[in-house]
């Protein structure tokens, strides 16, 4: 006889997952005491928002689901903001909630909370689970349903009592029928030809590239495709990464907060390749314009992406890794005109400018930047949400390594706990989180998570006294009213060596870049806490 | 414009709510909706009569095909299929009236269910013009209350939203 707990355990070690991220509680005990038994390292979060959040980064960097554990009533509903931001940002992360008993189940008991009903609109799947015996298949299917097609969250809530009941045995599925979900991997080949057709015919082609390329793990053969055809490439915020920040081709990031350059060339050119986005309004503002001045080929996993935002001349359904291979096959020796290759060139170079220096305050820009080159190469920058991410996407020159932050969502309070999820899943890299003072507060209390696991990731506060994003459109829309925006700090350096982790404040690049190179030295943890004037602005 | 939509779903507690949360949270406007199970028990139809431009039903076609329960979404062609919606309704009616209200249901192919001395309940099944029709006479006379179970609708000839197994 084996216990529910006891599958559970069993069907994450048939999974291959050995970290979970998770806050125990009464109705998840059981599975706490079988996890007890197992080799699962489980990281104890101080919140349960944190423990998806660092799925979400441990998922990211590790290129399988992240797991994140809680009990039922808060702390299920704690995780909702978590799920929200893998599910916007399409990452596979599973969440197991411990449930009352069934018997119990719609009568408002302790901490008793409909889950499964609340997540609906955050979820790509959710499972309540009634039978004991359903365990392995629900596990099974969620697991795939979560890492295939487009990926995203999948809850399964397990009531206290299937943990504790025992059943004859235990055997993993080896395949998963799920009737009603199959996702299409090969993009048609009328389609394709009909894309190249459109290619050949344009001027000024462009690729947009998403959050698409790096989850199907296309980004090599993205490159390839831009080398061979000359083609420039843009991204949108989660696509950052897609090409090195230094690649000739590579035009940085469009949209509202984007580079001037990225921006000029969406709106020049005449044919859109976009692949794996779906041009939210912070990439696009305007989307029918854009399919008004130029023709759209949109690639994406989910069919329901095409035509959603942006009125599509030619859709391609597939995995982009299949339809890049696709396009590359058939390419040909086709290649952008001169022209528009020195054009696009030439705007690169004329519009790069180095942002001015606000005496006694660090210039968070420079500072980003010039980080980048202190990681080794393959290093991970978690930027949060705020004026700080916009510094990052921006200014962050990525080599081979990530760049990783909640683009759909915008959730503050992600890149501490994330950044944790990151440096477990690939422990041998730079690992830095950048937040502003807002963002940090939000989730200031995994410093203890860091602490009691000793996790070297590296920690930088830009730190103005604001809402620095918010302020910002204060003084741009509405007359400088500084309504809500203004924070009063603490002293953070204290806060961090209460948590014994060493820390600094600056007001210097010099300061900053100084303390930044014994900091990436160490294989400790450490808060660095940059004073930023308050006028920086986010581009 | 009205459009039709058969959707093949598997028979179990919940996905009505998926369902129903997607219309709502995706601001998709639906006139009418009909839950029956199939003739295969693991599958239950939901007749969807929603109003929209093509964008807006391509992509509620869309949405409901990504939800995991949703085994097949059918758009039914005009002309192409027969819908009928169920109503009751429950009228005034005097003894004088009565003649009056019989020859009303039998022009427009009612049933009378129920009498009292002072109310009349007709039974339709018909397509929405004609409930609306038979609506449109009746008013004079006082309407007390309709009861609708939204439209169902099957293709005509050879034609199969989905083919439920139940008899492979």
């Amino acid at each position: 006889m084996i216990s529910g707990a006891d599958i559970m355990i069993k069907c994450l070690e048939a999974e291959g997952i050995d970290t979970v991220f998770g806050y125990p509680g009464a109705a998840i005990c059981p599975f706490y005491d079988s996890l007890y038994k197992s080799d699962i390292r489980h990281i104890l979060v101080r919140m349960e928002q944190s423990a998806v959040h660092a799925a979400n980064g441990y998922s990211r960097c590790s290129r399988k689901a992240g797991v994140c554990i809680a009990t039922s009533g808060p702390g299920a509903t704690n995780m909702i903001t978590g799920i929200a931001t893998a599910y916007s940002d399409s990452i596979p992360v599973i969440c197991i909630t411990g449930q009352v008993k069934r018997e119990l189940i719609g009568r408002d008991v302790f901490q008793e909370a409909d889950i499964t009903g609340a997540c609906e609109p955050f979820v790509k799947h959710s499972y309540l689970v009634n039978d004991t015996r359903d365990l392995p298949r629900i596990f099974k299917e969620a697991f795939h349903i979560a890492t295939t097609g487009r990926m995203g969250p999948v809850l399964i809530d397990v009531p206290q009592d299937v943990q504790e009941e025992l059943v004859e045995s235990f055997e993993y599925p080896e395949k998963v029928e799920i009737v009603g979900y199959k996702p299409n991997y090969r993009g048609h080949k009328m389609q394709i030809k009909k894309a190249l057709e459109l290619l050949r015919s344009s001027e000024k082609p462009l690729i947009v590239a998403g959050g698409g390329v790096l989850s199907s793990g296309s980004k090599l053969k993205l490159v390839k495709f831009s080398e061979q055809t000359g083609i420039p490439v843009i991204s949108t915020l989660m696509g950052i990464g897609v090409m090195p920040s230094e690649h000739d081709n590579y035009l940085g990031m469009l949209g509202t907060h984007g580079k001037k350059y990225a921006n000029r060339a969406l709106h020049e050119s005449d044919l859109l390749i976009v692949c794996g986005a779906r041009l939210g309004d912070r990439a696009v503002a305007r989307p029918d314009q854009v399919s008004r001045t130029s023709k759209i080929i949109h690639i994406d996993i989910d069919p329901a992406e095409i035509g959603k935002n942006v009125t599509t001349t030619v859709p391609i359904v597939g995995d982009m890794k299949n339809v890049m291979e696709n396009l590359l096959d058939e390419i040909g020796d086709y290649h952008i005109s001169e022209e528009w290759a020195s054009t696009y060139s030439e705007w690169k170079q004329k519009m790069f400018r180095v942002p001015p220096v606000h005496e006694g305050f660090v210039e968070p820009r420079t500072l980003v930047s010039k980080l980048s080159f202190m990681m080794k190469s393959k290093g991970i920058l978690v930027a949060d949400v705020g004026q700080n991410q916009i510094w990052c996407a921006n200014n962050f020159r990525i080599r081979e390594g990530r760049f990783l932050t909640t683009g759909g969502m915008g959730t503050m309070g992600y890149s501490v706990p994330a950044a944790i999820g990151a440096k477990l899943a690939r422990p041998t890299r730079d690992v830095v989180a950048v937040c502003g003072d807002g963002s940090f507060q939000m989730n200031l209390t995994e410093l203890g998570t860091i602490m009691q696991n000793n996790i070297d990731i590296k920690i930088i506060v830009m730190r103005n006294n604001r809402l620095g994003m918010v302020r910002e459109l204060q003084s741009n829309i509405y007359g400088g009213r500084f309504s809500g925006t203004i924070l009063g700090d603490p002293d953070f350096t204290k806060i961090a060596e209460a948590y014994g982790i060493k820390t600094a404040e600056v007001s210097s690049n010099e300061e900053a870049e100084k303390i930044a190179e014994t900091m990436f030295k160490s294989k400790e943890p450490f808060v660095l806490i940059c004073n930023v004037a308050p006028e920086t602005p986010s581009i | 414009m009205k459009y039709t939509l058969s959707v093949i779903v598997e028979n179990h507690s919940g996905v009505l709510s998926k369902i129903s949360g997607l219309f709502s949270r995706r601001s998709f406007n639906i006139d009418s909706l009909a839950v029956g199970v199939t003739s295969n028990p693991a599958f239950s139809r939901i007749t969807i009569v929603a109003d929209g431009d093509e964008h807006v039903v391509e992509q509620l076609e869309k949405q409901l095909n990504k939800l995991i329960p949703v085994i097949k979404v059918k758009r039914l062609v005009e002309g192409e299929y027969v819908s009928r919606e169920l109503a009751l309704v429950k009228v005034q009616s005097t003894p004088r009236r009565r003649g009056e209200l019989m020859q009303i249901a039998d022009l427009m192919s009612a049933k009378i269910v129920d009498i009292t001395p002072s109310t009349f309940t007709f039974e339709i099944a018909d397509t929405n013009e004609r409930l609306q029709t038979l609506f449109d006479l009746l008013k004079p006379y006082g309407i007390k209350e309709i009861v609708r179970t939204g439209t169902v609708a099957i293709e005509k000839g050879q034609g199969e939203a989905y083919h439920s197994g139940f008899n492979d």
